[in-house]
């Protein structure tokens, strides 16, 4: 992947496997944590915690439907309890079971979607999740998480299980830029984090666009623009402190989102603007279709999800 | 309580009413009406969601809570809502009324009880025209893979659904030979006989190795001649009038 390149960004882990690893790694740390998976756990990476907790972890086939009723069950019982598959698969086959076991009961699972976006490739629209921050965001109280890169799933995956309640959060398939360097230690769920600043315009992004972002804002740079990033990585609840000031502070905003325009992150900071603080706004996301096969940055470019599309926006919204 | 709610199920109550009875009554459920959040109770899924008024009066009579707050059945600002709420009503296991749904969240909650070796016990009651749903037999075939011996599935086999006869629906048969070949142990009983009910529940709890499946043969509206001589199952989701509810309650009476 040569996203983030141009700006010296190194390749990190695909936030499946910093998921996966951390997952394992917080075992002990949360006693009563158990995990559900669909028969796709060598893909979600929860069988690094299922080789390390075989007592504590559940194969339940290519069932997704129970596989969720049991995680809810697992949860009403006091267990923190971890349900995985693609996010395509978790949240369109089960979603009634998210309904009615998770999201009414405000149960204590943690959904956890992978292969979210178009950038998993080859194997196509079928297997990709672009409805899902949607999806989720319409279950009352559902906490929806969308990290851009391995250092910061690590940091929300442990944040997801000290919350106690409902969370969903989509990971991804490819290695993916790292962000945070130094660390993410200090990220909060429902605290967006800026990682550029700027006076001129806001880039409010999430999951693999924030690095996508970052080059925007390098390029908006050379012309004289000076962008703030933020990386949204909480999409429910929204930021929205963190919104206005940046309406208020810079006067135009883009989201950007590997995800349909419809019902994701830019629909709900466009929700913030409106009420509170209006600013033009322009949109990056996938524009109302199924996306294809194709090398993951073949995808991203002929889905618009680029950095030439994010200048392109910002300049819009400036206009 | 349908009757005074002016809308509900009770034919489908009726039809569960035994069973629901030796459940909370008859020494199988081990709960405490005065500590109904303890740790190892036993827990009862009302997995066909729409027949909570018994369940809600099996947990009043149990003492879970008082019997004067029944007729507060589906009023607004009422815990006793149309269907099963566990956020609300102390003694309600999970949240129902999306039918197919609850032997998968009791299968979690029979993997929690072996997890936490405390010897307990769940035990669900569906519908037969819930088993329609696919999420019924995922569950069976996983409670089968974790030999969840804990863990009961009864099945209120009425012969109809919402609409009508379930053969007209959509054919369970051999319904039997289906659980079987799921790997469950698997009794056909009459579901309005005490001394079956009672019998087949104490095999089930001495089984090891595999879940149970009793498939309780029973009759919509048990006890009410109004509704068992309704051919058309126009009675499903339609509660009786104040005259007819009386009538009802006399002849059950006299049963
Ligand atoms: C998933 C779902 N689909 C449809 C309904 C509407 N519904 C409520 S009761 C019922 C019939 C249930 O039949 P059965 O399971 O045989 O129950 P009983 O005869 O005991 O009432 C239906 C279709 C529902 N509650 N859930
Ligand atoms: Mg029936």
């Amino acid at each position: 992947m040569n996203i983030g390149k141009s700006i010296g960004l190194e390749l990190g882990q695909s936030t499946r496997f910093a998921f996966g690893e951390e997952l394992a790694a917080l075992g002990d740390v949360f006693p009563t944590l158990v995990v559900v998976d669909g028969d796709v756990g060598n893909s979600t990476r929860t069988e690094v915690f299922g080789k390390k907790y075989p007592e504590r972890f559940f194969n339940a086939g290519i069932a997704e439907s129970n596989m969720v009723s049991m995680a809810a069950g697992l949860a009403l019982s006091g267990h923190i309890s971890v349900a995985s598959s693609f996010a395509a698969f978790l949240t369109c086959n089960a979603y009634d079971q998210i309904r009615m076991g998770v999201g009414f009961p405000h149960a204590n699972v943690k959904l956890v979607g992978s292969h979210c976006g178009i950038s998993i490739g080859e194997d196509g629209p079928s297997q990709m999740g672009i409805e899902d921050l949607a999806l989720m965001s319409s279950i009352p109280q559902m906490v929806v998480l969308a990290p851009c890169d391995g250092v910061s799933t690590r940091a929300l995956t442990r944040k997801m299980l000290e919350y106690v309640g409902p969370v969903y959060m989509r990971t991804g398939r490819p290695d993916v830029p790292v962000i945070y360097k130094d660390g993410a230690a200090a990220l909060e769920i429902g605290t967006a984090n800026r990682v550029r600043e700027g006076k001129d315009a806001t880039i409010i992004a999430c999951g693999l666009m924030v690095a996508i972002a970052l080059e925007a804002a390098a390029e908006l740079a050379k012309r004289g623009v000076e962008c703030r990033v933020l990386d949204m990585h909480t999409v429910k609840p929204i930021d929205r402190a963190a919104i206005v000031a940046a309406a208020r502070e810079t006067g135009a905003i883009v989201t950007a989102e590997e995800h349909l325009l419809d019902g994701g992150l830019g629909s709900a900071v466009a929700r913030v603007v409106t009420e509170e603080a209006p600013c033009k706004m322009a949109f990056v996301g996938v524009r109302d279709t199924y996306a294809e096969s194709g090398k993951p940055e073949e995808l991203l470019a002929k889905y618009g999800l680029t950095t030439a599309e994010v200048v392109a926006a910002v300049e819009r919204a400036k206009r | 309580m349908t009757t005074a709610a002016g809308n509900g199920h009770p034919s489908s109550c009726l039809s569960a009413s035994h069973i629901v009875t030796a459940l909370y009554f008859g020494g199988f459920l081990r709960l405490d009406p005065k500590a109904p959040h303890a740790p190892d109770r036993d827990r009862f899924i009302m997995s066909k969601g729409h027949a909570a008024p018994i369940l809600y009066a099996a947990l009043a009579e149990k003492g879970v809570f008082s019997t004067d707050t029944l007729m507060g059945l589906r009023k607004i600002g009422d815990p006793l809502e149309g269907h099963p709420n566990v956020r609300r009503v102390p003694g309600v296991e999970a949240s129902t009324g999306s039918l197919g749904q609850g032997l998968s969240i009791g299968l979690g909650i029979a993997l929690a009880q072996k997890l936490a070796k405390n010897g307990a016990r769940t035990f669900v009651l569906t519908g037969d025209g819930e088993l329609d749903e696919g999420q019924v037999w995922e569950a069976a075939m996983a409670a089968s893979k974790y030999k969840s011996d804990n863990l009961v599935a009864i099945v209120d086999r009425n012969h109809y659904q919402q609409t009508g006869p379930g053969d007209h629906v959509l054919p369970l048969e051999p319904l039997a030979a289906k659980w079987q070949a799921c790997g469950w142990e698997t009794y056909e009983i009459d579901g309005h006989d005490w001394a079956q009910v009672v019998g087949a529940l104490s095999r089930a709890c001495e089984t090891k190795g595999r879940p149970t499946a009793i498939l309780a043969r029973t009759v919509k509206g048990f006890g009410v001649t109004r509704i068992v001589e309704d051919p058309g199952n126009k009675f499903h989701g339609v509660p009786l009038k104040a005259k007819e509810a009386e009538e009802a309650i006399q002849e059950i009476e006299r049963a």
